[in-house]
């Protein structure tokens, strides 16, 4: 499209509900960048908003080709949104790799805008275009702008002190500046980041603004764009909002839970996508007496763990699949030993190193299952980046409780998407707080409270209660070393009872639609928005549909059973070839149907609304 | 538990500090006896097995060091060493393979407080469990690593160890293994361990002395004790530990002092270029040509070169081949929570929610 087709008086500003915008370009770019200054704007301005970043895992592919190329989706909205939307509305590609890997998620229609610049005959080539799309017509059922973004930034940027190949890193926000514009953006947020960030570094500090405002005033200026868009703020609950990551709320959460518990927080891992950046966020509560441990390995990291909680912390540990793998043994011993300690386990592609850096949600039965012995151990899986705040807390809740480990299940998804989360009132969250046992006239290690069968935590230090623990069977009671035959099986049997009794103590699960009727659609973990906005469009064409979101996965609420034979079909839509599908046929003996997709990716709405409709349509047809 | 704080009434390691108790408010408990220190399990180790004079000895020195019982945690891992902690009447923790460390470092991290002390063997220390051996030293953690050298796997019933000697056959390797094997001391000194010593299960005198030596050692310490499996690699160590020959056939380290050896102390250890030589004194030689051992040297040659020391060429060291200060993980770990605290304050929750941007929703 050129200047000359668009009639000027077209000039003006249409409202829109909801926009879903695509970053994407070289992961030299900075397209995670920014994508999350865009989020932070409209976050700030109030719109609901739901973020997808998906990257390579290497660091730097080489420049210009397929595998190089880093996409930041968000969707935000005047209305509640629950997912980083199916389809973006605008694609803005910055080289033809960016274009041939996205294009085919762009609808018909969609706007399309390309830095022009990029399209030189080496990166056509590194793409694998025979021809250049941007004048062979192949793009023509696109509402394409092709911007020569590189060149309109040089020329901003003249006269500063840079390289060109620096002059090239801050074309970004020529492209970020563009979109401020395009949807009427303050441009505020990102002018005091830049302050912040660049305030050492006063030339690349007004090359970036530079860059920002040229890229606002171009679409302010030219013709290009006939219209602009608004998307009001959303009607949130009231509240003092952020922004936040699954990541950042999950560290968020284990920092208010050390505070509930009066416990200082020891925090061992080894470094993993996409696990790091709670470590890394964790390093920097030092004030809040948050002792990290960088381990030297995945095992020392659990193991370290142990031995602090052993000490009366609260010990820790993060990791993704193939770091679980290797605390497996570690886990095994804590079941046994019965200290508190959670583990975080953020999911990504596997099996083996598999795709580092996409999501998946294939380790549930590793979490539940994957060591030896019968060892059972709660697992809890929050649902939204911002519900991982309360997770990380009632990970804590359980595992103070009931002297046990716990797994918290995340994954790449949730841990890197953002979303608003509303500040909860310190005041308001819960009282986890434990006491170790001091009086040695009733102690027995291994005596439980007969509510929660909890054993006494007794710490080093405590005068009277020396006494030793360990990974051999335990005597019931006195916890001596033990291979007597029928406490095997009691302590067996114990250890399960107490894993199963926390479903007294647990919410029952909440069905979101009619409380029975055609299809429940089941989920848990980041499934989360693509389930509830299927079950929203269904409930909207007259069907009678609900949706129920697990968040305990072990035990169950101890409502489940009935919820689920309250549905003529149950529907369950996972990340992986079926694994709560199993559990669920196994447990209840219900006729459960799967819905499975691994490619990296979470859900769209379309994919669980068409299955769905699939099954209601089946039980019509005798 | 309160935020636990570092002790900083102890010692430093040396000959001084070897009669002042190690903590104030420690010295003031009752003092206890061997007896305090025995736990009421049964012992069960075999008949004639090195390790219980190595229990005996630790129960022995245990009092000396002026921690209440409750404030002394022995960990370990698995193998017939791993089961120390059942015997003694402090606080114990039996953990998994080689892990032993691992879990030390993390409970001295979050208690510095506590005397934590790690006991150990050489397929535990060395062969599963070498990473965190490696590790728990190079960090200084403050633990003491007591690790049972028997040149075995005793506890599955006889296969070679990664101290066994080439060629060896066992139950595992018929044919004798091929797996040249490695010199505990040389790890330890090569992962910047802070202490590292040597002793034997029989020497009962001069092992009681290590381990006190061990016990009043702020940071990582390594100590090797060669102890003799009766069961399946009995005399590994006969053939220089044995009464009649062993004043022949070790070295017994002391700090300062030249290294002579010998029934007559006739003998000693002269420095050829780079290399050590066994001389005898007179005829020439005299104890002024001798090396002098100095284990507080900041450089870790001489250390080195006695790790590598070993009968029949030479005879075997034992002692503290090095003894040197750095601060402790614990230390380094508290004095950055320290400085963050006097930088900004303690943590406020209510803040570090509401920080980043925020905004408010007042609409309903």
């Amino acid at each position: 499209m050129t200047t000359e087709t668009v009639p000027q008086q077209d000039q003006g500003v249409q409202e829109l509900e909801r926009v879903t915008i695509r970053f994407a370009g070289d992961s030299g770019d900075g397209m995670q960048l920014t994508g999350t200054q865009f989020t932070r704007t409209a976050a700030v301005f109030g719109n609901d908003i739901s973020t997808l970043p998906d990257f390579p895992a290497e660091i730097r592919a080489p420049a210009g080709s397929l595998p190089g190329v880093s996409g930041f989706q968000l969707s935000f909205s005047s209305n509640e949104i629950h997912t980083p939307g199916d389809e973006p509305d605008v694609l803005v590609a910055m080289n033809p790799a960016a274009l041939k890997t996205n294009l085919g998620d762009l609808p018909p229609g969609g706007a399309l805008i390309v830095n022009q610049d990029a399209f030189t005959q080496q990166n056509l080539t590194k793409a694998g275009y025979a021809s250049n799309p941007l004048t062979d017509g192949s793009l023509k059922k696109y509402n394409l702008f092709e911007i020569p973004v590189s060149t309109l930034n040089a020329r901003a940027l003249e006269g500063l002190e840079m390289t060109n190949k620096q002059v090239d890193l801050t074309k970004n926000f020529f492209a970020l500046g563009l979109m401020f514009w395009l949807y009427e953006r303050s441009m505020e947020p990102t002018l005091r980041w830049i302050e912040e960030k660049f305030g050492q570094k006063p030339v690349i500090a007004e090359a970036n603004i530079r860059a920002l405002k040229s890229g606002y005033a171009f679409g302010e200026t030219t013709e290009i764009f006939h219209t602009h868009y608004r998307v009001p703020s959303a009607h949130l609950a009231p509240g003092v909002y952020r922004n936040v990551t699954g990541n950042e709320a999950t560290a968020l959460g284990f920092v208010a839970a050390s505070k509930l518990a009066r416990r200082p927080i020891f925090y061992g891992s080894y470094p993993i996508t996409p696990a790091s950046d709670i470590l890394h966020q964790l390093s920097g509560y030092k004030e809040f007496g948050v002792r990290t441990f960088q381990a030297e390995d995945e095992i020392a990291a659990i193991g370290a763990a142990i031995g602090a909680s052993y000490g009366g912390a609260m010990g820790m540990t993060a990791s993704s699949g193939p770091g679980i793998a290797l605390k497996s043994e570690a886990m095994g011993l804590a079941v046994m030993v019965e200290l508190p300690l959670v583990v975080i386990d953020v999911q990504r592609a596997g099996p083996s190193t598999g795709m580092p850096t996409k999501t998946e949600q294939a380790d549930l039965l590793q979490v539940l299952f994957g060591r030896n012995g019968d060892s059972p151990m709660p697992v809890v899986a929050p649902a939204t980046p911002a519900e991982c705040f309360d997770y990380a807390i009632e990970a804590w809740r359980i595992a103070l409780k009931y002297m046990t480990p716990v797994v918290y299940l995340s994954d790449a998804f949730l841990a890197t998407g953002s979303e608003p989360w509303r500040i909860p009132d310190v005041a308001d969250l819960p009282n986890i707080e434990v006491d170790n046992h001091t009086d040695r006239a009733t102690f027995q290690p291994y005596a439980r409270d007969p509510e929660t069968l909890a054993r006494p935590w007794a710490v080093p230090g405590t005068a009277g209660l020396e006494h030793r623990i360990g990974g051999l069977e335990k005597a019931d009671i006195t916890g001596n070393v033990s291979y007597d035959p029928e406490n095997h099986h009691r302590m067996q049997t114990l250890r399960a009872q107490k894993v199963a009794g926390i479903a007294r103590d647990i919410p029952h699960l909440q069905v979101f639609g009619p409380s029975a009727g055609d299809l429940l659609i089941l989920g848990w973990g980041s499934t989360y928005g693509a389930i509830r906005s299927a079950a929203e469009r269904l409930q909207a064409q007259g069907h009678a549909v609900a949706h129920a979101h697990l968040r305990h996965l072990n035990p169950f609420p101890v409502n489940i059973e009935d919820v689920l034979r309250s549905y003529r079909r149950v529907l369950i839509p996972e990340v992986n070839l079926g694994q709560l599908l199993m559990l669920i046929r196994a447990r209840f003996l219900i006729d459960a149907v799967g819905l499975d997709k691994v490619r990296g990716k979470p859900f769209r709405i379309a994919e669980i609304e068409e299955e769905a409709l699939r099954l209601l349509d089946t039980r019509r047809t005798p | 538990m309160t935020d636990a704080t570092i002790p900083t009434a102890r010692n430093g390691d040396g000959p001084a500090a070897k009669d002042a108790p190690l903590s104030e408010a420690n010295a003031a408990v009752i003092k206890l006896t061997r007896k305090d220190f025995v736990s009421d399990q049964e012992v069960r180790w075999c008949p004639g097995c090195g390790d219980y004079s190595i229990l005996a000895q630790t129960q022995k020195v245990m009092p000396d060091f002026g921690y209440a019982r409750e404030d002394i945690v022995f960990i370990s891992g698995i193998g017939c060493s791993g089961r120390l902690p059942y015997y003694m009447n402090t606080f114990g923790f039996h953990t998994i393979h080689g892990r032993a460390p691992t879990l030390a470092t993390g409970l001295k991290a979050a208690r510095p407080d506590l005397m934590v002390w790690v006991i150990t063997g050489d397929g535990d220390a060395l062969s599963i469990g070498g990473n965190h051996v490696l590790h728990s030293m190079r960090r200084n953690v403050d633990i003491k690593l007591v690790m049972f050298n028997n040149r075995i796997y005793g506890l599955t019933k006889g296969q070679a160890s990664p101290t066994s000697e080439i060629g060896k056959k066992t139950k595992s390797t018929p044919a004798g293994t091929i797996d040249t094997p490695v010199m505990p001391l040389s790890i330890a000194l090569a992962a910047e361990a802070t202490f590292v010593a040597r002793s034997v299960d029989t020497h009962t005198e001069h092992l009681q002395e290590t381990l006190e030596r061990s016990g009043r050692h702020t940071g990582s310490c390594f100590l090797e004790v060669l102890q003799n499996c009766n069961i399946f690699n009995d005399g590994a160590f006969r053939g220089f530990t044995d009464r009649e020959v062993r004043e022949d056939r070790m070295l017994l380290l002391k700090h300062g002092e030249p290294m002579i050896f010998g029934k007559d102390r006739d003998k000693g250890i002269q420095l050829n270029g780079l290399h050590p030589e066994v001389v005898q004194l007179g005829g020439g030689v005299s104890e002024a040509d001798l090396l002098v051992h100095d284990e507080r040297a900041e450089d870790p040659y001489l250390a080195y070169m006695l790790s590598r020391m070993w009968w029949p060429d030479f005879p075997v060291p034992v002692g503290v081949l090095r003894s040197v200060d750095r601060p402790t993980h614990d230390q380094l770990l508290q004095g950055q929570i320290d400085d963050a605290l006097a930088r900004s304050g303690p943590g406020d929750l209510e803040k570090l929610l509401h920080s980043g941007e925020t905004w408010i929703a007042d609409r309903a």
